[in-house]
């Protein structure tokens, strides 16, 4: 079958069988490899992309299923060479180790500010929770994304999706 | 790496459309909600399907909550986040907010719906025991017209329910009386995981005493029910700890638990009594409050 998405601002249109999970679709028949894939039962969220605006664990969607939707990865988070500020935070305060968690994290990270760009600590913990991270024990991942809400008060950014 | 087996997919435009196309199909076709409770299980090889057919599209005419006075509707594709974020729905029924905190994350909530996780009939599934507390019934469309049946129908047994071939749920409807609130509460290992046992009370006042009650255990073994028991040692009692002491008697002695990795069935029994009270409890300082 034929599927049509829109991916990080970009249409695409791709041969694909019926059974392909939206994240094989995104890393293997679009190379788009920053979205990971990790547990694939839906308990880790590595995979996590947005469709339709929303964070969606892509391990336990269909390609087909994302078909005339809009879908963003963790590769259109950065615009025109500019890093967007959840970027820039897990930089500032060392919000990755290994990086395996890190596009997930982001892609959350990125549509909870969107929505509350003034989170408690316990709103951003709640945000990740399902989101596993073996790394950080969280703490510098929570850091990251107050420091992203910090940097966003002060230099509000145009955020949403980059289509 | 999981993968399904091979299916054709679909995608209905409406419900009609839904319907004609299982009709179409037969019994090699499953509708795809949400995804979240289907998707696993194929990729696992323990469900297999020729066809699937996406009711995303639905979401326009079947993702609603509507609130009046005497009568709660809500449409089967409404997502877990819209169930949890509806002030409207905690005004009338605070259990379904209880409940929405904390079934699967937040992510997966985007996705999961009312009608997937009714359909699924998981024993360990949460909104069922919510709908169950409740005395929701469900209304099933098919060709041939409109059913409408109470959760204990519903529910056939584990993974099974009155859906037949050809038939979808489309929306529930939770009758509103006078007095009323619910709470719900749930032992999970960790957060976002299912529960250890779970369990959803209702109550309604008539003044200072208790009229009526009702509650909803989950993962306790199959076919939970609204505990008529319950509603008997309670009706016409002022709220009390030592009431609500026997009333969680009551549900313990109603639940069937097996050991598993969540916990011994002794274990289990025990969250049955405890967890009754608390939400009984719960229920009946909102429904004193209002
Ligand atoms: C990591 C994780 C944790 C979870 N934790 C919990 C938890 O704590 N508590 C809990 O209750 N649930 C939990 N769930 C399940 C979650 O709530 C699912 O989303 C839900 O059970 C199924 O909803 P769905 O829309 O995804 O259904 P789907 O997977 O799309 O469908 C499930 C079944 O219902 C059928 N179906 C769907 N809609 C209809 C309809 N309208 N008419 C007829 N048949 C229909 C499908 O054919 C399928 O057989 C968890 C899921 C995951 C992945
Ligand atoms: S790979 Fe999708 S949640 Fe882990
Ligand atoms: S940084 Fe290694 S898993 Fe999170």
């Amino acid at each position: 079958m034929q599927v049509t998405m829109s991916v990080n601002g970009e249409e695409v249109t791709k041969e694909i069988e019926g059974r392909l999970l939206l994240v094989h679709f995104i890393r293997d028949h679009l190379g788009l490899t920053g979205t990971h894939w990790g547990c694939d039962t839906s308990n880790c969220g590595t995979c996590v992309v947005w469709m339709d605006d929303e964070p969606v664990k892509s391990c336990t969607v269909l390609a087909a299923m994302a078909g005339g939707r809009t879908v963003r990865t963790v590769e259109g988070l950065e615009v025109d060479g500019v890093l967007d500020p959840v970027q820039q935070g897990f930089i500032e305060c060392h919000g990755l180790q290994c990086g395996f968690c890190t596009p997930g994290m982001m892609m959350t990270a990125r549509a909870l500010l969107d929505e509350n760009p003034n989170p408690s600590e316990e709103e951003i913990r709640e945000a990740i929770s399902g989101q596993i991270c073996r790394c950080t024990g969280y703490s510098t991942i929570i850091r990251s994304i107050q420091w992203a809400a910090a940097k966003e008060a002060e230099t509000p950014v145009t955020v949403g999706s980059a289509s | 790496m999981q993968v399904p087996a091979p299916f054709e997919y679909e995608r209905a435009t409406s419900v009609d459309h839904a319907i004609a196309l299982m009709d179409r199909l037969g019994s090699e076709a499953r509708l795809v909600a949400g995804g979240h409770s289907l998707l696993p299980m194929m990729k696992l090889r323990l469900a297999n399907f020729e066809y699937l057919i996406d009711i995303n599209d639905l979401h326009d005419e079947l993702g609603f909550i509507r609130v009046t006075d005497d009568e709660v509707r809500i449409g089967a594709m409404t997502r877990h986040r819209e169930l949890l974020e509806s002030d409207e729905l905690a005004a009338v029924f605070p259990i379904f907010r209880d409940a929405e905190k904390v079934i699967a994350d937040p992510v997966v909530r985007n996705r999961g719906t009312l009608g997937g996780s009714l359909c699924q009939a998981d024993p360990s599934e949460d909104l069922s025991a919510v709908c169950t507390t409740l005395n929701a019934s469900c209304v099933i469309r098919s060709g041939d017209g409109e059913r409408i049946v109470g959760m204990e129908e519903f529910h056939v047994g584990p993974y099974e329910t009155a859906v037949a071939d050809g038939q979808m749920l489309t929306e529930i409807r939770i009758p509103v009386r006078a007095g009323g609130s619910s709470a719900y509460e749930k032992v999970e290992r960790r957060a976002g995981d299912w529960a250890v046992v779970s369990s959803g009370a209702a109550i309604w006042m008539d003044g200072a005493n208790i009229a009526d009650a009702r509650v909803g255990l989950a993962a306790v073994g199959p076919n939970t029910t609204g505990i008529p028991g319950i509603a008997e040692a309670l009706a016409g009692q002022p709220p009390s700890d030592e009431l609500f002491a026997q009333a969680g008697a009551i549900a313990a002695a109603s639940a069937n638990p097996s050991t598993d990795m969540r916990g011994s069935a002794e274990y289990k029994t025990h969250l049955a009594n405890e967890l009754t009270q608390r939400a009984l409890r719960r229920a009946a300082a909102r429904a004193q409050e209002a």
